[in-house]
């Protein structure tokens, strides 16, 4: 893990609700693996205190990309900067996604929910780049949740679209959607999911109802993102037990079986399903 | 890093920066607390710089006047249920409940990697008992790779509605007392804001023997979201850090500072030089830098340079010619 801090931002598109930002930083570029993420520090004013953890969306030699839903204050201001500014990031933190040794020939499903997208288009790319077969499931709200559809056309990425109002592609929830697919074609080798965390919970069921092992990336509020404050944790399966583990640096990516599910970790019915409370700005 | 490769550049060249107005000599940053020399007034504070390690990869430890690694329990402890953090303006509100690897795993696993290490590493002790902090401290006792303890006995997160011993001077004697007599390491005992009366508990500390007093530790906090009317923290309340608790923290440790014969290290919001300045000019002999760390893991280190670039533009040839030199018009 490196700190810039003046990554500069060189490229900026932005959407309704989403952001996306191209930054230069050859340092953390070269380092980054699917599935890590970055802290960015928004402002240097002292509110927002915190850094932001984003996931690393995109990377070439140079640079590296986020995609990012303005979901409260710490994303508000980021969502105003512009191409030539410069940001304070850390990163590439955490682990990322586990990839089999052998990815050639093998099919695999990434299943991502609204801003959880974000992570899998590098996924994506890195499956294919080893010659595996990644098949892409990107739900929405409605049609225009779904802003890097083109973006994962112009790759000629297989992607299978939903949206809970049936303005675009499979009318259903992207799980739902998911297990339609399943039934009708050869079980992947593995499945990953990012996205709210109803979404994850049921495609680690889907996962283990069929036996295919699956790695969910999950998001938390962070104080640090390095391992030292111990805010982000989430309750795992450890040797016989279960405890607390750091999102940040046991994570952000899980085992779907290692993640346990109880009431403390699942929001509440009454929170809304994408979580974009004011502080609740997470890896995704 | 930049700001330690600069620091270095500046001590062998001896004069400031390129462009800088001209400075004076570097200034000795050196601190005696009488029972430790640190080389420079500021450390990193418990809880906020994990077990030191963390850090590594974005400061120079060796830069740093001390390192007080993350409170320990006798026996690893799975802490609070999340939600833990949460933000409020200039502030963070965290509910971890010192989560933590205890006393075994901490010497087996922690110390040989901060082994060669110039900095002073110093223990947050635990407990949930009296009995378990002299227990941490009794195991720890004769290691000779950390330098000293720091009583936590003001968390605000492990008993019901932010209770611990720093409320009552009373408890606060009785149990410095009993680590006083366990330990052979210095005591410095970290007292809580959340208090009517503050200079009676750090009073009963210093007649228990304590040999210094830190404080502010966080302020008990609560903050609800109001689309779901529940709290924002799984354990409902939670300690609040960061700039806004900075003038309350420097109000208590001037009060402190003024009525108490030992040394006084002052944290609390602490962000910049400026910030640390602060609570040495009102009489704290070192500072803590917590909840920056979080922000700006560079922090500790930046801190310090900011200091001694203060006494360099100021003239001032020792840091200790600082501490304590409030001016009050009429006393």
């Amino acid at each position: 893990m490196l700190r810039d801090s003046s990554a500069l931002i060189t490229r900026k598109k932005a959407w309704d609700g989403c952001v996306l930002l191209e930054l230069r930083s050859p340092r953390i570029a070269r380092r980054a693996k699917p599935g890590q993420f970055l802290m960015v520090r928004v402002s240097s004013q002292p509110y927002p205190l915190l850094r932001r953890p984003l996931s690393i969306h995109a990377r070439d030699e140079d640079s590296i990309e986020i995609f990012f839903a303005r979901a409260g204050l710490g994303t508000a201001i980021l969502a105003e900067k512009k191409p030539r500014d410069e940001l304070d990031i850390l990163g590439p933190l955490g682990k990322g996604f586990v990839l089999p040794r052998v990815p050639k020939g093998k099919a695999f499903c990434l299943v991502g929910g609204g801003r959880g997208i974000a992570p899998l288009y590098f996924l994506a790319r890195e499956l294919r780049a080893k010659g595996g077969l990644p098949r892409v499931f990107y739900g929405g709200k409605t049609e225009a949740d779904l802003p890097l559809l083109q973006k994962f056309a112009a790759q000629k990425m297989e992607v299978f679209v939903s949206t809970d109002d049936g303005s675009a592609g499979f009318p259903g929830l992207v799980t739902a959607m998911l297990e339609k697919e399943l039934a009708r074609s050869a079980p992947p080798a593995l499945i990953f999911a990012c996205g709210p965390d109803q979404m994850m919970k049921r495609a680690a069921e889907i996962a283990a109802e069929r036996q295919i092992p699956a790695q969910l990336s999950l998001e938390s509020i962070m104080g640090c993102g390095i391992g030292a404050c111990w805010g982000c944790v989430r309750k795992v399966r450890r040797g016989g037990g279960a405890e607390w583990a750091k999102i940040c640096e046991d994570g952000p990516v899980f085992a779907s079986s290692e993640v346990v599910w109880d009431e403390e970790n699942t929001p509440s019915p009454s929170s809304p399903p994408t979580r974009g409370g004011e502080d609740v700005e997470s890896a995704q | 890093m930049k700001i330690a490769a600069k620091a270095s550049e500046l001590k062998r060249s001896g004069h400031g920066d390129k462009g800088r107005v001209k400075k004076g000599p570097l200034p000795d940053l050196a601190v005696d607390l009488g029972f430790l020399k640190l080389r420079n007034p500021v450390l990193a504070a418990s809880g906020t710089f994990g077990y030191g390690l963390e850090f590594k990869p974005f400061v120079d430890l060796d830069k740093l006047g001390g390192i007080i690694v993350k409170g320990l329990y006798f026996n690893p402890r799975p802490g609070n249920p999340p939600p833990r953090l949460t933000e409020s303006p200039s502030g963070l509100i965290n509910s971890i409940g010192l989560q933590g690897i205890g006393v075994r795993a901490f010497c087996e696993k922690v110390l040989p990697k901060l082994q060669g290490l110039q900095t002073p590493v110093i223990v947050n002790v635990c407990g949930e008992t009296d009995e378990e902090y002299a227990a941490v401290i009794d195991f720890l006792n004769k290691d000779r790779r950390i330098a000293g303890f720091e009583l936590n006995i003001s968390c605000p997160n492990v008993k019901k509605e932010g209770r611990c011993p720093a409320l009552s001077p009373e408890h606060t004697f009785s149990l410095v007392k009993l680590a006083k007599q366990s330990s052979r390491l210095p005591l410095i005992v970290k007292l809580s804001p959340n208090v009517t009366d503050i200079v009676s508990v750090a009073r009963a500390a210093e007649e228990a023997g304590a040999d210094a007093i830190s404080l502010i530790n966080t302020l008990l906090a609560m903050a609800v979201d109001i689309e779901t009317r529940r709290p924002r923290l799984a354990n409902t309340f939670g300690g609040l850090s960061g700039p806004a608790v900075k003038p309350i923290a420097l109000r208590m440790v001037y009060q402190v500072a003024s009525r108490v014969r030992i040394p006084v290290i002052g944290m609390g919001g602490i962000m910049t030089g400026r910030d640390a300045l602060e609570f040495l000019i009102v009489g704290a002999k070192a500072v803590e830098v917590g909840t920056a760390n979080f922000v700006d893991p560079g922090a500790s280190v930046r801190i310090v340079k900011e200091i001694q670039d203060y006494c360099r533009d100021k003239n001032i040839s020792r840091v200790e010619d600082i501490i304590g030199t409030l001016r009050i018009d009429g006393t």
